[in-house]
């Protein structure tokens, strides 16, 4: 069962588009085993979401991405969660970590322009109130993300037939 | 009177035959939006820090020979693979032999064991190298055809019925390429009473050897009984590691025999590329600490794709037997009604799909086709769908 779940995750993590049928007939499991699987991680909260990789800079669309570095004061009883969670209900937050080191949080950050970025952080994020300082870095370039490389040559270098 | 290159030239190789891969490879590589199935290589490139471990030995100026054996960190590290894995003990100082591929493997054992004449028994459907290896030797390449109904394993009958006074080694090519057979434990057991009795060497080619997809896994013919002693082992790195392109493999046979063909190695190679030895060494280094995450990962995948194949296969109508090993599938196609090189040749230039016919790995290979499966999940998804279609044209 074990098994079966992470053999499900790294064939999904590939291709979560592959039909139960298939699953079932790669992983040498019963159909109806892999939707019991499958459909228990995704009550269980192990499968968040199936989303495509986008590459955003192959598109028309404007968009600006910042990791911004946030110092926060931790509050008593509820150390970094409450201000956390506070940062991450901000749809320009993409993600949101906690980290060891010279700050606290790292912010994934996203908006249209750079001024409405600029104008996030500024007015939004900085004047929460145990948050005593930031550091913004823009994005300049994404090579790879999550496991997937953006730009880069991947074709098949081997002779068509071999022995 | 004007001069003829073949005068003088040794008839017996000028008459060996080229590869029958060869024409489908001439069709195919200029046909676009061709898929290949044919190819007998990993679909994977050489995980990237094996790469980054050749290319820093590079950077440090690591460009001279190695010892004829092969760097000895990496028969070191080959030995604790080995009994890691296969229970197979051998002493990398004197019985370890790092080689250009195991195909100089083959090439070494069969030079080595063969004496004018000598007859070297091949279990056929095979490697397309085994009969020609024989005859560069001198000798004279026996096939014994294995068959489906065996499972395509070799049986102490069928090979009792191809030994004469001549026979003096027999290849065993498991797993096997092209049908992805495996031998067991029981099946060897029962060969090795042959080859005692007839006193015959063996030259286990266990290549495929990471790539099993059974419970028992692979069993080493060299750990058994009174085999160690007759048995040269050849395995290497470009099928477990994917570093076909490397050119790095080893062989592990009993001191003397080990002895002679390194003095063979020494004369005509004197040692395998130095990077591709240090990349070796890297695979194994980490494999034994992360316990053989590459091969574990690669496999899984293939293993994955083999059973959508016979599944796909299966559905088409054509038998499938189920490999158990390598990454080939080796459908049979008699049910159409077209002999092997006819069926692919038709595959190719109506659906262009390239497949290899069983006839290219001998003539008990007729009937069915080597399909590859080490190709990535969407185009052989779309290969599949397409000789479906093509196989429902033939049957209809």
């Amino acid at each position: 069962m074990q098994n079966l779940q992470m053999e499900l995750l790294h064939l999904l993590q590939e291709d979560c588009r592959l039909p139960l049928e298939k699953l079932a007939v790669m992983t040498g499991a019963s159909v109806e085993a892999v939707a019991e699987v499958i459909d228990d991680m995704e009550k269980r909260g192990v499968i968040l979401r199936y989303s495509p990789v986008i590459n955003w800079d192959k598109t028309d669309r404007e968009r600006v991405e910042a990791m911004v570095e946030v110092r926060v004061t931790p509050q008593r009883d509820q150390g970094f969660d409450a201000i956390a969670e506070r940062i991450y209900r901000f749809d320009e937050v993409k993600s949101v970590y906690l980290m060891s080191g010279a700050y606290d949080l790292l912010l994934l950050v996203e908006a249209h322009t750079l001024k409405e970025l600029a104008f996030f952080v500024s007015a939004k994020l900085s004047t929460l109130e145990t948050v005593t300082g930031t550091a913004t870095h823009f994005v300049l370039k994404r090579y790879k993300s999550d496991g997937v490389v953006f730009e880069g040559k991947n074709d098949d270098k081997r002779l068509v037939v071999t022995a | 009177m004007s001069f003829d290159p073949y005068e003088h030239m040794n008839p017996d190789i000028v008459a060996v035959p080229k590869s029958g891969i060869r024409k489908f490879f001439d069709v195919a590589a200029t046909m676009p939006g061709a898929i290949s199935l044919g190819v007998g290589e990993p679909d994977f490139v050489t995980p990237y820090h094996i790469r980054n471990a050749a290319i820093n030995s590079l950077l440090d100026g690591e460009t001279a020979y190695t010892s004829n054996w092969g760097l000895l960190s990496l028969r070191e590290e080959i030995a604790r693979y080995l009994q890691d894995r296969y229970r197979l003990s051998y002493d990398p100082a004197k019985e370890i032999l790092v080689t250009v591929g195991a195909s100089e493997g083959i090439d070494l054992s069969l030079r080595a064991l063969i004496s004018p004449g000598d007859e070297v028994l091949i279990p056929e459907p095979s490697y397309v190298s085994y009969a020609p290896g024989v005859i560069f030797a001198g000798g004279k390449p026996v096939p014994v055809p294995t068959s489906e109904q065996n499972s395509f394993v070799l049986t102490p009958e069928a090979i009792e019925s191809a030994i004469t006074p001549r026979s003096r080694v027999v290849i065993m090519p498991y797993p096997n390429n092209p049908t992805g057979a495996v031998i067991g434990r029981e099946m060897l057991q029962r060969l090795r009473g042959v080859f005692v009795k007839h006193d015959l060497v063996v030259i286990s080619d266990e290549i495929y050897s990471e790539l099993t997809y059974s419970e028992q896994g692979h069993v080493s013919l060299a750990t058994l009984p009174e085999m160690r002693e007759r048995t040269i082992v050849l395995n290497g790195f470009s099928k477990s590691f994917a570093m076909t392109g490397w050119r790095i493999g080893y062989l592990c046979a009993p001191a003397a025999f080990a002895d002679v063909m390194c003095k063979i190695h020494q004369y005509t190679i004197l040692c395998a590329p130095r990077q591709a030895q240090v990349a070796a060494v890297e695979a194994l280094r980490q494999g034994r600490e992360d316990g053989y995450a590459d091969v574990l990962r690669m496999r899984e995948s293939y293993d994955q794709r083999r059973r959508l194949m016979v599944k796909s296969f299966r559905d088409m109508g054509l038998s499938c037997f189920e490999p158990l090993g390598a990454f080939y599938v080796f459908p049979g196609i008699q049910k159409t009604g077209l002999p092997s090189e006819e069926f692919c040749q038709r595959l190719l230039r109506e659906k262009k799909v390239v497949t290899v016919p069983g006839t290219a790995f001998g003539a008990s290979g007729e009937g069915h086709i080597r399909c590859s499966y080490a190709t990535s999940l969407a185009k052989l998804s779309e290969a599949l769908d397409r000789m479906a279609a093509f196989v429902n044209g033939l049957l209809a």
